[in-house]
């Protein structure tokens, strides 16, 4: 059919099943809009700043595994989107991001609202398009939602010419995509696999080194039955937190700047890991060089540039972590459990030397508290979205996750501010779950303005704020290692974050005891309108254990013992 | 030659389209990488094009590069070069006035000549491996050459 290119973007939309957009118009996306305003097959959310449509895409995905969706316009529209490519870029999360541009006539003149968009996008995105010509757009825009689900997931971003998107062209959405320079890897090979399979059963003290791969290929449910049947601990990345459920036994917990003792330690001295769906970020190897040391690596993952890029894998397997664990659970009968029981003890041993625990010592609330409440409170019927800083880290430290995709934040980039909008797009994504954010009273200044998005279109996401008055996490490092220098982290001149929820429409509460907590957490649940739950907590809490930055995973700064002052 | 300097030669075959060699430049510069030499040119009867990279550093950035090439949608293949042939081409622009036959002899140690001839200067061309130009270059200084233009290397694996 013979349709415009803004009619094109509306059906491949339609084809691809995408029932939520997140954007922002502007001059050279109208007619995109104006196409959006004559259908009925998908709903549009108007966040209140482009970076947060991005992020709310991203919370979409990650809560619903499908490609997450924003629309932007040219010029400052573009520039606000960036923050959120490169942080599904880092984070390997699949979304398809459309831009307008100025007509194919303008570009290169510096006209209005013209910025070089796939120049800028280039080194955050996994793929991107600059559209000269509308029949290329059914092409180009298959191959982009393709491109961001396949293979190592990412955003794809697509530049749309304002004339592009008038001009008519023939629509065939059926065409088949020829993609002869792209062919991901799914299936690993056989005889690596055998070869692991072996190393792992001759290995006596094999370590699992869960990551956020494993959710992004939908297999967290064959890895937690390889687990079972082999009765090897695991420790999970930050971004992994929910592929074990936490009441798992074999489960230590999460490594790296601020795992678990038990986890460090496991890792530490482990004959043999078995990383699945990971790629050894430095705050999770800490010291390279000591990382792991008397271990070989078993290394599976769907990005061959990721393997032996930080630590040499003796067991390099490129593929689908799914299809792969799933190959391996074929030869699981090789290995025997019994084989690990005294390593199991050892990491029993850990665990009661340094649990993962935090002192209720002072007046006010301990942030962890807060953390480990929602947990009993709501436990798996929330979904838990989160923005930078310590209240991150005590959330994956404390919350007591049972699924995948139940946890959501911004791992590789940090980006402060990615929260409150991704709880809004977990919330769309998955409506029966309830959506948490637990943020600080630092970050939530940085995407505030979502407030409206979320009363205007009745999203009842809830911000526990947990605040310190503080830029918590780096007032932590300047207390620990600038000898107090607090530069510019206290926040004692706030808002009135109660006031502020008010202003636009939804509710607030101020709490300063547990009871006052419950109370509020109860309330804002029934309420079911977006709220801000702000909890006065300790200020100096630091999070503990922490590797400090370059150092070795064992030489951790651990939480002082009670009686030990 | 020290690890952090190792000279390498890749060639990378790419779908011959806007915006293919930024895409690839920007991952040596994103890491502060200069490219000594760079040749592309279209692969006869096909949709693809050859480059010729010529860098230098350290191996493991190096690979990571590679590795990182091999992702990027429009790349084909990368090759590594270990065991290649390599050629370079250089023209030189000399005054008329200079020793014209000994030029021609030098030229054609190195399988150039001289290919044209104006009214004040003559124009040479030679084509061997980038180390004997380097030398062919030393040697044709003392005919004061007014103008060199490298063409960068050209790799095929043996
Ligand atoms: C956009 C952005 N700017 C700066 C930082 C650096 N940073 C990391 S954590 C942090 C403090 C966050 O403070 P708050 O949101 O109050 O959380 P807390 O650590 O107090 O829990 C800062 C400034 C960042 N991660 N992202
Ligand atoms: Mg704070």
């Amino acid at each position: 059919m013979q349709i415009s290119g803004a009619q094109m973007v509306i059906e491949a939309f339609i084809a691809e099943g995408v029932d939520t957009v997140f954007g922002y118009p502007g001059g050279a996306i109208m007619n995109v809009y104006d196409e959006i305003y004559k259908q009925d097959k998908f709903e549009h959310i108007l966040n209140r700043h482009e970076q947060a449509s991005v992020h709310a895409a991203e919370g979409y995905s990650k809560a619903s595994g499908k490609v997450g969706v924003a629309m932007i316009t040219s010029g400052p529209g573009f520039t606000n989107a960036v923050t959120g490519l490169a942080d599904a870029y880092m984070d390997s999360i699949p979304l398809v991001v459309i831009s307008g541009q100025v007509p194919m006539s303008l570009i290169g003149t510096d006209a209005f609202q013209e910025i070089d968009a796939v120049g800028i996008s280039r080194s955050c995105t996994k793929h991107n398009y600059l559209v000269t010509d509308a029949k290329d757009l059914p092409r180009i825009l298959k191959e982009a939602f393709y491109i961001a689900r396949s293979g190592r997931p990412g955003p794809v971003h697509v530049d749309i010419p304002k004339d592009v998107t008038a001009q008519i062209a023939e629509f065939d959405y059926e065409i088949e995509l020829d993609l002869e320079t792209y062919k991901p890897h799914t299936k690993g090979n056989p005889r690596q696999i055998k070869k692991a399979i072996e190393a792992i059963a001759k290995a006596k003290r094999p370590l699992f080194y869960l990551g956020g791969g494993i959710i992004n290929a939908n297999a967290a449910y064959e890895v937690r039955e390889f687990v079972q049947k082999t009765g090897i601990p695991a420790v999970e990345t930050f971004m992994a937190r929910g592929v074990l459920s936490h009441d798992d036994e074999l489960l230590i917990g999460m490594l790296g700047m601020h795992g678990s003792y038990a986890s460090n330690m496991a890792m530490s001295e482990t004959d043999l890991v078995i990383g699945l769906g990971v790629r050894f970020d430095d705050r999770v190897t800490g010291k390279l060089s000591e990382f792991a040391k008397n271990a070989d690596v078993i290394h599976v993952d769907i990005d061959p540039a990721s393997i032996s890029k930080l630590v040499n894998a003796d067991y390099p397997i490129v593929g689908d972590v799914k299809n792969v664990v799933a190959d391996m659970l074929e030869q699981v009968g090789k290995i025997d459990s019994e084989n690990y029981e005294s390593w199991r003890e050892t990491i029993i041993n850990f665990n009661e030397l340094h649990p993962l625990t935090f002192h209720e010592d002072t007046d006010r609330i301990k942030p962890q508290w807060v953390v480990k409440r929602v947990g009993e409170l709501l436990g798996d019927s929330a979904n838990i979205s989160t923005d930078v800083g310590q209240h991150q880290m005590w959330a994956g430290q404390f919350y007591p996750f049972t699924r995948p995709r139940q946890f959501i934040s911004s791992s590789g980039l940090g980006t402060m501010g990615f929260g409150f909008p991704a709880a809004i797009g977990v919330k769309a994504a998955s409506p029966e779950k309830t959506s948490i954010n637990f943020t600080g009273d630092g970050s939530i200044l940085m995407n505030v303005q979502e407030l409206m998005t979320a009363v205007e279109k009745k999203i009842p996401v809830i911000n526990i704020i947990l605040n310190n008055n503080f830029l918590g996490m780096v007032r932590q490092w300047q207390t620990l290692f600038y000898d107090k220098r607090h530069a510019e982290t206290d926040l004692s001149v706030q808002p009135d974050f109660v006031k502020l929820a008010e202003a636009f429409g939804g509710i607030g509460y101020r709490v300063k005891t547990k009871e006052e907590f419950d109370a509020a957490l109860k309330d804002a649940v029934e309420k079911n309108i977006v709220a801000f739950i702000e909890v006065i907590v300790e200020r100096m809490e630091n999070v503990m254990p922490m590797v400090p930055s370059g150092g070795s995973l064992f030489n951790m700064m651990l939480l002082e013992k009670k009686g030990d002052k | 030659m020290t690890e952090e300097n190792q000279r390498r030669v890749v060639s990378v075959i790419v779908i011959n389209e806007a915006s293919v060699l930024s895409r690839i430049t920007d991952l040596f510069s994103g890491r502060g990488y200069n490219i000594t030499s760079l040749t592309v040119a279209p692969i006869p009867e096909s949709k693809y094009s050859r480059l010729t990279i010529v860098t230098a550093g350290s191996v493991r950035v190096i690979e990571q590069i590679t590795k990182q090439l091999h992702k990027l949608i429009p790349v084909l293949r990368v090759y590594e070069h270990e065991d290649m042939v390599e050629k370079e081409m250089a023209m030189i622009k000399l005054p008329i006035s200079e020793n014209l036959s000994d030029i021609n002899t030098l030229c054609e140690a190195y399988n150039g000549k001289i290919v044209n001839a104006g009214e004040n200067t003559i124009i040479a061309m030679v084509a061997d491996e980038p180390k004997r130009i380097d030398n062919f270059l030393k040697a044709i200084k003392r005919y004061n050459p007014k103008e060199i233009v490298r063409s960068g290397a050209v790799a095929l694996e043996r």
